[in-house]
Parts: structure tokens; C-alpha cells; sequence
């Protein structure tokens, strides 16, 4: 109970806080323009947050692009395909790979994928760069949660699949995915957080240019980069207008957070097609 | 009449567990053979063994075989999927799929890709009426089959089986998890599917045996002590073992 109500004064603290910083910047700069422009340059007091917008939400759903696919699929193979002895290897390594602090998965995108893909076109720090190091980051989070879940997915509906005369990858495809959909929109909804909020990774290999990107191969600067990169020498209106990149970025989270939850909720009680 | 089913020297193992021991057993057509015994006794492996839900559980080995139309079941050619199309199989816990109604009982002519355009619908109705739930659910079809109470949804879950046409109904336990009136309307549904199919149901009440089925047959620790018609079998057991059964001196 306390620890709970702690962590909910904690939040509420933090909310209050950003807002507070944050705010005068809303009413000096303009919602408008701290939400639309497209010029971030505090020296001639311009503050467009747009092309973070932008560059947060690319990295974002690209990285989401990857890693959900791709971690559905290992979850699967994990929960139903595997043999036990595989499973018990490398689930334990999945779980290690969430415990790796991001500075280091920063570090290997910056030594083996930046150079990877300078060797495409660009300087290598780019959206791809910071979309692949981010899926490696969500990844386990997604496998293990889905796993998790799949496997929760009560063995009565898998022997009543199979005893339908359903193939096992009809059952898994009909019955134990849709069975277990809310475990996994959980996963996914935890890679979106971890996705937008990821800070330390994203600078060391996305380039931080507060320009739009045209191309997966051009840079780019997130919300949490522009923060990050320029709050240790801001004040005044620049250091309100970071605070407000940070409410920005809280209600991107929460925004996206309510859209996937419903996404993954609606139909659970079965209606729609037949 | 040759038998619909029928197992030949049936040995089941569960890695050293002998659970099934030389199982000779012959079910008929289009009757009601009920399989009963004290917990344990393999009553609910053999049913198993029917549909080959066996192969589900690791370390589980057959001897023997089991003749469905005079055909080994058991045959590595054997097509599992056309198996558990002609041979369904009813839980004891009622497992309708967390999907409408309509979907639950689709599943299985979907999966088998049996579904012609058009008379999905009919067929949904059909096997809901013969399943004798149609008139409490028409209006309902895109309801959550969960949202059912527990007899409805073994109903349902007849209704799901029957949508495939099959030849053969396993039940296993279905009325052990229901109330009395939903247990009878079961009980009564049986007697109307019998008609067009072969019925085996493994129950640990003996009334319900008794009341339900034509042929019966006690098992224990994994024997079939003794198997003949019903009214014989309740009313002059052969075996001493049965009769301590059936009289409720253990079990």
C-alpha cells in the first residue's frame, strides 16, 4: 500500500514538476508553434519541437516495426515449437538481454550498425541506425512478456483446438494468439514506452540534426535527444522550452499507450467477423 | 455388426507407467457405451486413445491398436486431422474458445476448410439446434461463447464437435462440472445424437451410466474388468470387483 501510493505521489510529483518548468514556455512561445514549428534554434529564440515530433515517432514505429513481428515469432517458437531443452537455453538469455544497460547497446550500434550502414549511404548515424538498435533493445521485452502470455493461455483451449482436428499452427494462429492478445498488446505497449523514452542509445547513433529525415538513411534528433543534448548549458525560455519537449513526450506516451491497449482490447469478447 | 470401434491387446505407458493393459474392447455403432471406474483407472486414457489425444502427452506410448472402422488408428499413414474430423471429443470442463458463438462453433469446418460460401450461417444453426442450444442463443451469436452458463457452454460445445459431422462423440466426464437440470438436458441431447452417432463417455457417476447408455464397461487400474450390456452389468455383475463397484463398497 505505501509503496504504491508512493510511487503514485512520485508521478504526480514528476507531472506537476515538468509542468510547472514547462509551461511558460507554452504561453511565451505559443502551443502552436513549440507543437508545429519546424525550427529549433534557440540562439535566434526559434523553438519548433516538430522535427523531434517526427524523428521520435519514425524511430519509434519503425523500431515497432521490427521488433513485433519478430518478437511474436520467437515468442511462439519459444512457448510451442521449441524443444524443452532449447527453450530453457535460450529464454534465461532473452531475459539477460533486458538487463543490459542501454549505453551498451548505444556503444554496439555505434561500432557495428553505424558503420554497416555508412557503408549504404550517409554517415552511418541515422533513423535505421537508431530503428535497429532500438529493436534490439524491445525485443526481449516483447518475446518474453508474449511467451509469457501464450503460455498462460489455459491448455483447454489448446486440446480443444487440436481435438477439433485444428493443426498446431492453425491452433496457435486461431486459438492460443488471439487467447493470449492482451498479454501481448501488454508487451507491445511496454516496447512503445521503452522505444519513445530510450535516450542514451538514440544519441550516440541517430546524429541529433534537428532535421526532418527524408530517408531512413538521413538523421535525426528524438524528443529525449533534444533534452539530453541541451539542457546542461540551457536557461531561460530554452531551458522552459525543453521542459516543454518533455510534456510533449509524456503525452506521447500516454497517447500512444491508450491507442495500443485499445487496439489490443477491442474484439476480446469475441464479436466481429465469422 | 462389425464394431465402430475397436481396440486390439491396447497397451498404454506413460514412460514407466502402465496406465492401459491389454485393452480388448468393441464399441458399436451408433449406440451409447459408457466407461466407468474409480478415479485413476484409465477410463479417460482410453477415451483418449480414441482421437489420439494421447500424442499430446509427452512420453505417453501405445502397444497394440486400435481398429476405427476396421482401419489402425494407430497407423503412421493415418491422417491426425481427418481422425479427430470423424472421432470429436467433449471435455470435462466446458472449453469453448474466447470467440462469439458463431466462431466457436465455425472453428472447426473452418479449419478443416469444409466452409462452402454461403452456408456457413446454416450450418451454425444446425448444429446449434442439434446441440439443442440454438433456441437460447439465436439472438446471441455474436456473443462471447464465455459469456454462457456452464451447461450452455458444453452445449456449445457439442454444437462445435456436430459442426464437422463426425462419426464418433468421445465424452469425457461433460457433466461433471454441471448442475443437475443442465446434466439432464445433456443427458437427453445424448439420446437424440445417438441416432446419427457413436457415443463412448467415460463418467464416474453410475447413475448416469446406468441412465445413458446401452453398453458399460468398468475398468480398474487400468483393466477392463468387465464389459456388457448395461442392465446387466448394473444388475447381475459377473466380476466381484465390479460389484463392490456398482455397490459402493470402494470407488
Amino acid at each position: 500500500m505505501v509503496c504504491a501510493s508512493l510511487s503514485f505521489i512520485i508521478l504526480l510529483a514528476i507531472i506537476i514538476f515538468i509542468l510547472r518548468e514547462g509551461l511558460p514556455a507554452f504561453s511565451k512561445i505559443g502551443i502552436f508553434q513549440l507543437l508545429f514549428g519546424t525550427e529549433w534554434s534557440p540562439t535566434n529564440n526559434q523553438y519548433g519541437l516538430l522535427p523531434m515530433i517526427v524523428g521520435s515517432l519514425v524511430v519509434t514505429c519503425g523500431s515497432l516495426l521490427l521488433a513485433v513481428p519478430m518478437g511474436i515469432a520467437c515468442a511462439i517458437l519459444l512457448a510451442e515449437v521449441a524443444p524443452v531443452r532449447v527453450r530453457q537455453m535460450l529464454r534465461p538469455a532473452v531475459e539477460l538481454l533486458v538487463g543490459i544497460p542501454s549505453v551498451v547497446f548505444g556503444l554496439v550500434g555505434m561500432l557495428v550498425i553505424v558503420p554497416t550502414i555508412r557503408q549504404i549511404g550517409g554517415t552511418g548515424y541515422s533513423v535505421l541506425a537508431a530503428c535497429v538498435v532500438l529493436m534490439a533493445m524491445i525485443l526481449p521485452t516483447i518475446i518474453s512478456i508474449s511467451d509469457d502470455s501464450i503460455r498462460a493461455v489455459p491448455r483447454k483451449y489448446k486440446e480443444g483446438s487440436l481435438a477439433m482436428g485444428a493443426t498446431h499452427w492453425q491452433t496457435i494462429w486461431h486459438v492460443l494468439i488471439p487467447a493470449a492478445r492482451s498479454g501481448i498488446g501488454a508487451a507491445v505497449v511496454l516496447g512503445i514506452g521503452r522505444a519513445i523514452g530510450e535516450t542514451m542509445a538514440m544519441i550516440m547513433v541517430i546524429g541529433n540534426a534537428v532535421i526532418f529525415p527524408d530517408s531512413l538513411l538521413s538523421p535525426a534528433r528524438t524528443l529525449t535527444g533534444n533534452i539530453a543534448v541541451e539542457i546542461q548549458y540551457a536557461s531561460g525560455t530554452h531551458a522552459s522550452a525543453l521542459f516543454a519537449t518533455a510534456v510533449v513526450l509524456l503525452a506521447f506516451i500516454i497517447i500512444l499507450n491508450t491507442i495500443t491497449m485499445n487496439i489490443f482490447k477491442r474484439g476480446i469478447s469475441g464479436t466481429g467477423n465469422r | 455388426m462389425d464394431p465402430k470401434i475397436e481396440t486390439q491387446k491396447l497397451n498404454l505407458y506413460y514412460k514407466n507407467n502402465h496406465a492401459l493393459k491389454n485393452i480388448d474392447f468393441k464399441i458399436r455403432e451408433k449406440q451409447i457405451t459408457a466407461i466407468i471406474g474409480p478415479s485413476g483407472c484409465g477410463k479417460s486414457s482410453l477415451l483418449r486413445t480414441f482421437d489420439r489425444m494421447t500424442d499430446l502427452t509427452a512420453g505417453a506410448r501405445v502397444e497394440g491398436q486400435t481398429l476405427l472402422d476396421g482401419k489402425n488408428i494407430f497407423d503412421p499413414l493415418v491422417d491426425i486431422v481427418e481422425l479427430r474430423k470423424r472421432v470429436g471429443m467433449v471435455f470435462q470442463q466446458p472449453n469453448p474458445f474466447p470467440k462469439s458463438i458463431a466462431e466457436n462453433v465455425a472453428f472447426g469446418p473452418k479449419m478443416l476448410g469444409l466452409t462452402h460460401q454461403g452456408n456457413i450461417d446454416e450450418l451454425i444453426e444446425k448444429s446449434l439446434r442439434a446441440a439443442a442450444l440454438w433456441d437460447e442463443v439465436k439472438d446471441d451469436l455474436d456473443k462471447s461463447g464465455l459469456a454462457l452458463s456452464g451447461g450452455q457452454q458444453q452445449r456449445l460445445c457439442i454444437a462445435r464437435v456436430l459442426a464437422v459431422e463426425p462419426e464418433v462423440i468421445l465424452m469425457d466426464e461433460p457433466c461433471s462440472a454441471l448442475d443437475p437440470i443442465s446434466t439432464l438436458k445433456i443427458e437427453e441431447l445424448m439420446q437424440d445424437l445417438k441416432q446419427k452417432y457413436t457415443i463412448v463417455i467415460v463418467t464416474h457417476n453410475m447413475q448416469q451410466a446406468a441412465r445413458v447408455s446401452e453398453w458399460s464397461a468398468f475398468m480398474l487400474l487400468g483393466e477392463m474388468i468387465e464389459y456388457s450390456a448395461t442392465h446387466e452389468l448394473f444388475s447381475r455383475p459377473k466380476d466381484k470387483r465390479t460389484e463392490d463397484y456398482i455397490t459402493g463398497r470402494f470407488g
